[in-house]
């Protein structure tokens, strides 16, 4: 079931982003563990090129099983995951985790550096992409600071960096600004938002936060636990670029309120399956 | 963030702050100034108990005499000290070499860890002491047996501590790794030895002292004599002697080694981590 929600913005000189091609089925994707956990049970998903899409979902969805499915960090149990278009190298994904996740030994210019240098790619020729990345980021003048030295919010940016240095076709990010304080992660879902505006790279962004899947997405998966599964698809037809005005308007609160609304659904479906079952 | 609070701005200090930065200044000193009183009131004590109850110098010396034998000997104390040092430094080598090489070799298979990490234990907790008469029978060379000696005491905190540090690594980065096609050996060098890098300093630290304390107790139980014999030599060549003041100088002499050992190691792994690990911050309050 698809459920377009027509928001009116008033914001003529915002353009209504265009879904582009299909890059990504997952067809029929199952995952289980051998300690019977179903994690994922047939989930079946579109991703368009240039798609900022969200899984939006209770803490035992499978949402980021679904992302290291999509990573190939992990296989599926049955089902597919099937690009599309060019083969997907080693260069076309990246991918930001909750935490930061930076080497603390390494300055964060040899963070940033750390995809491209695992590629052979010399500081020399690294250096340009590094630097045009921490700019991206908003990070110049700290490329010999340690992460010691940063704070969350900058480590994040600097975690993005490194996920962006590569220029992936694709971006995925696991709950990445979950630990941070809402006045910093506002900064960065708007930054993260200008960096993708520009570049157009898909983004697959796994939240339980209602307000930042609908600030950020142009499409928000519900999923529900246990099993995990897709529960509900968003289309969230507001137009970019996004700001501040965006996050106070009406439309923004009522797109929040059905989400949440769905949300909610998903998880009464959960509590409704456990008690049948 | 990175920003540095400077001490000059005039801000008024309340009580609770004044007496805050009194007790750091305290403190500061204190760490050196009472371990340094206690040790001249112990030497004091040691003198006196000496002359009070005329004990022979061949009993226990005064703290003095052992001073003066120390300069008088001293050819023949630092030439000893000479080569247990040679064999201190170069089991510690091999301790490094041997722990790390094997520690790197375990991380690559868990089946290569699981089948010989129990016979690393076995060559450890096994007393040395006992060790030696096979190692007396096997081996010829005298500068080989003290080397296998200490090298055994000294491998141990070594490898144990790498290999729990090449496989303490952050699983995220390891994911990265993977996913940016990294090979078996990127990973080494880019994650894995860098992340042990803290564990492994810990367990260097811990086997200089043991190498030095190997070096002493192979000598010990080889009983090595002559113009190749170290400070544990002259020690029981003094022991025979009752020359006391000469016991207690080459004593105080291993003492010493062990103790600038442990500073130079411990500076060295300060060096090394001061700009990113835990352990080296300085606590700001």
């Amino acid at each position: 079931m698809e459920l377009a929600v027509d928001a009116k913005v008033s914001n003529p000189g915002g353009t209504i982003m265009r879904p582009g091609q299909p890059q990504l089925y997952l067809r029929s994707v199952a995952k289980g563990f051998a300690n019977g956990t179903v994690a994922l049970e047939n989930v079946n998903l579109t991703v368009r090129q240039g798609d900022f899409l969200s899984l939006l979902g209770p803490s035992g969805c499978g949402k980021s099983t679904a992302l290291r499915l999509i990573a190939g960090l992990s296989t599926p149990t049955s089902g597919m995951i099937d690009w599309r278009g060019p083969a997907m190298g080693k260069n076309d994904i990246g991918f930001v985790f909750q935490e930061p996740t930076l080497m603390p030994w390494a300055t964060v210019f040899n963070n940033v550096w750390l995809p491209l240098r695992l590629q052979g790619v010399s500081r020399a020729k690294a250096e340009p992409k590094v630097a045009e990345m921490l700019e991206r980021v908003g990070l110049t003048g700290f490329e010999t600071a340690m992460p010691r030295e940063l704070s969350g919010g900058m480590k994040m940016r600097v975690s993005i960096a490194r996920g962006l240095v590569t220029r992936p076709r694709v971006l995925l990010m696991d709950e990445p600004f979950a630990a941070l304080d809402e006045i910093t992660r506002f900064q960065l879902n708007h930054d993260l938002l200008s960096v993708w505006e520009q570049e157009r790279f898909t983004v697959i962004f796994v939240t339980h936060s209602v307000f930042e899947s609908v600030f950020l997405s142009s499409r928000i998966v519900i999923m529900a636990a246990r099993p995990g599964r897709v529960f509900e698809e968003i289309d969230v037809n507001a137009p970019y670029p996004r700001d501040d005005s965006f996050r106070t308007s009406p439309e923004y609160g009522a797109l929040c309120r059905r989400t949440s609304d769905i949300l909610g659904q998903a998880m009464h479906a959960n509590v409704v399956s456990r008690e049948n079952a | 963030m990175s920003a540095v609070e400077s001490h000059e701005q005039p801000i008024a200090i309340d009580a609770e702050e004044a007496s805050r930065l009194r007790n750091e200044r305290l403190e500061r000193v204190g760490r050196w100034l009472f371990p340094l009183l206690i040790m001249a009131a112990a030497i004091l004590a040691w003198d006196r108990i000496c002359v009070w109850n005329e004990i022979p110098r061949y009993i226990l010396p005064r703290p003095g005499e052992v001073l003066a034998t120390l300069f008088q000997d001293a050819g023949i104390l630092f030439s000893a000290l000479a080569v247990t040092l040679r064999i201190t430094f170069l089991s510690l080598a091999l301790a490094v070499i041997g722990g790390v090489g094997l520690a790197i070799l375990f991380t690559q298979s868990k089946w290569v860890e699981m089948s010989f990490f129990p016979f690393a234990v076995i060559l450890q907790v096994t007393p040395i002491v006992a060790i030696f008469p096979l190692i007396n029978i096997y081996v010829d060379d005298q500068t080989t047996k003290l080397l296998l000696c200490a090298w055994i005491v000294a491998f141990f905190p070594i490898l144990s501590n790498t290999t729990l540090g090449l496989n303490s690594v952050d699983r995220n980065l390891l994911d990265l790794f993977k996913l940016n096609g990294a090979n078996r050996w990127q990973t080494l060098w880019h994650l894995r030895l860098p992340a042990s890098m803290p564990y492994f300093l810990g367990g260097l630290k811990i086997a200089g002292g043991l190498s030095l304390i190997g070096a002493v107790v192979a000598e010990f139980v080889a009983g090595a004599s002559g113009q190749n014999s170290g400070l544990a030599s002259r020690i029981i060549e003094a022991g025979y002697r009752l020359n006391a003041p000469r016991l207690f100088a080459a004593l105080i002499l291993i003492s010493f080694t062990g103790i600038v050992i442990f500073l130079v190691l411990s500076w060295i792994s300060h060096l090394i981590l001061r700009r990113w690990h835990e352990s080296a911050l300085r606590r700001d309050h």
